[in-house]
């Protein structure tokens, strides 16, 4: 049975023959001292893949290199193109990529208020990359806007009010909305559960995951909890000290932990 | 008349010639690429800021002896901001000055398009206060500037559809913005929405200076001008559904006044030499009698 699972996968793999991102030997030096150093790995369409480790490690620092907001000091990213082309991220030109970044990708800030156009509706958050790839219906926009704040449990009678009426966790899921819009292939996920209580922590973690099953996301989650990633995650990086300590599947990792690092990790986190 | 006898001790419309060299290649970088914000160095003016400095300075750098400049404020020849530009100029340049829109070759304005079509070889200058269209959606000019290059404008459609989220249609009545040439999206200045279509494929030439935010941007004479709107919300212009009061006309830009303190008002033509050469020609409206008691 399980030869047959493994099996299809290989089968699946092929067919998927190229990874959707692929990274490289990334190093990011801030002057003498070290952002990230040394980073590879690829990620598969449909694959959750977290990024763990304590504050300073380079986990953030490494997602801005990998989603183009900051030029690695060395390495290479490529990223498989809707056509089906891998291309080096930081030889595409700034209009390629910034394209890129409203389109095919999205990206969740950990404080909604940097993703979200806080003064306008929450109508118009989820409709601006739709107009902004051209979309120039009204009531289209708006039944797609109704539709999007729906899956994300917002009220319809909430569509004409500003995120700043919003309470954390309905901003965060309403930063989510507007970056699925264009049906991303993508997301980067910055500690998207920080600052929120654990009763919504819950209810957020639970919606990501059904809506990465039902749109087969790719996702790049960057967080400091292991619970997180636990439930979230394919697979792990753990980060120190900018460097990657270990990387395997989220279940191996975190039931049996090989490096020094990861096992103190593993063992810090508090039993109820 | 001498030379320019009341023009002692300033150079021929005030600013000196390297300022206009300056001014000049700017508005030619303009007209080049039409709508595009081409940045000067914008000089001190003797009025305020907000008082048309910019406009100033492009009348100023293309003004000749033998031009014939018209000044309006909101349409009128004779509001304060057109009265004290057109003296500065008979001053300073020594220029015959007029009212008529059709004997101008140079009109400035502040915020109305005259209603009377212009033609090839006038050129209509516009004061402009805040020259980008996105400013209010995106503070920053770093990131307008990077908008603009690559054309991502998406926000200004942001803007109208919260328009119509609050109020049922496109509720921007005034700095209506729209696209040129299907490149650059250009904020019109604050010129009511009812003077867009004017715009659109103008036989004159348009310039527009905005002297506290130091830019300069054109639209040369034939440029394609269209209102951004939605496919469902088609860009309108307003309606007014009374005639001017003095002189009859429909199809105008309508201002409206104030009579008594009991509720009585009119409305009557924004664009002031339109009404008055309407009533030379003998056309009245309903209260052109008791106006003129």
């Amino acid at each position: 049975m399980n030869a047959a699972a493994a099996q299809i996968e290989n089968l699946d793999r092929s067919s998927e023959a190229l990874p959707l991102l692929s990274v490289r030997s990334v190093s990011k030096a801030y002057g003498a001292r070290i952002g990230c150093t040394e980073v590879n790995f690829d990620i598969w369409p449909g694959e959750v893949l977290a990024i763990v480790g304590e504050s300073g490690s380079g986990k953030t620092t490494l997602l801005n290199c990998i989603s183009t907001r900051l030029e690695p000091t060395s390495g290479t990213i490529a990223y498989r193109m809707r056509d089906g082309e891998m291309r080096d991220l930081y030889q595409l030109g700034e209009a390629e990529r910034r394209f890129l970044l409203r389109t095919d990708w999205g990206f969740v800030h950990q404080n909604p208020a940097d993703g979200l156009r806080m003064t306008v509706s929450a109508g118009a958050n989820v409709g601006e990359r739709l107009m902004a790839v051209g979309h120039r219906h009204y009531g289209e926009l708006r039944a797609t806007a109704t539709d999007w704040l729906g899956r994300v449990e917002i009220g319809a009678d909430r569509i004409d009010d500003q995120p700043r009426a919003f309470s954390g966790g309905m901003r965060q899921r309403l930063q989510i909305a507007r970056n699925l819009v264009t049906a991303p292939r993508l997301v980067f996920m910055d500690e998207p559960t920080g600052g929120l209580d654990v009763s919504v922590q819950a209810r957020l973690l639970d919606l990501v995951r059904g809506l990465v099953n039902e749109l087969g996301l790719s996702v790049i989650i960057v967080t400091h909890d292991l619970a997180v990633a636990r439930l979230l995650s394919h697979r792990m990086l753990v980060m120190k000290d900018g460097r990657v300590v270990e990387h395997g599947l989220t279940d191996r990792l975190l039931d049996d932990p090989q490096a020094p690092y990861t096992q103190l990790l593993v063992s810090s986190i508090l039993q109820v | 008349m001498t030379a320019h006898p009341q023009t002692s001790g300033y150079n021929f419309a005030y600013l000196d010639e390297q300022t206009k060299r300056m001014i000049r290649r700017a508005i030619l970088k303009a007209i080049a690429i039409p709508g595009y914000q081409v940045p000067f160095a914008s000089r001190e003016m003797p009025m305020p800021y907000g008082w048309g400095t910019g406009g100033v300075q492009v009348t100023a750098a293309i003004l000749g002896p033998r031009d014939v400049l018209k000044v309006i404020d909101q349409g009128a020849d004779d509001t304060t901001n057109a009265v004290s530009i057109r003296k500065f100029f008979e001053r300073v340049a020594g220029v015959e000055t007029t009212t008529r829109t059709a004997d101008a070759t140079i009109i400035q304005t502040r915020h109305r398009i005259p209603e009377a079509p212009l033609r090839e070889g006038q050129v209509l200058v516009y004061q402009v206060p805040i020259p980008e269209p996105l400013r209010f959606l995106e503070p920053r000019e770093t990131e307008t500037r990077k908008m603009h290059a690559l054309e991502e404008y998406g926000l200004m459609h942001v803007k109208l559809y919260e328009d119509i989220a609050r109020n049922g249609h496109i509720a921007t009545t005034y700095a209506y913005p729209v696209k040129i040439e299907g490149r650059y999206v250009m904020d019109p200045s604050p010129t009511p929405k009812f003077d867009n279509p004017k715009m659109h494929m103008s036989e004159a030439l348009q310039l527009f200076g905005a002297g506290r935010e130091k830019r300069i941007y054109a639209l040369p004479p034939y440029t394609d001008v269209v209102s951004l709107d939605f496919e469902d919300h088609p860009f309108e212009v307003q309606r007014f559904d009374r005639p001017c009061a003095l002189c009859g006309a429909e199809q105008v830009y309508l201002d409206e006044v104030v009579l008594d303190d009991r509720g009585g008002r009119m409305f009557v033509c924004s664009d002031t030499d339109h009404c008055e050469s309407r009533q030379a020609q003998g056309l009245r409206g309903e209260l052109s009698g008791e106006a003129a008691q």
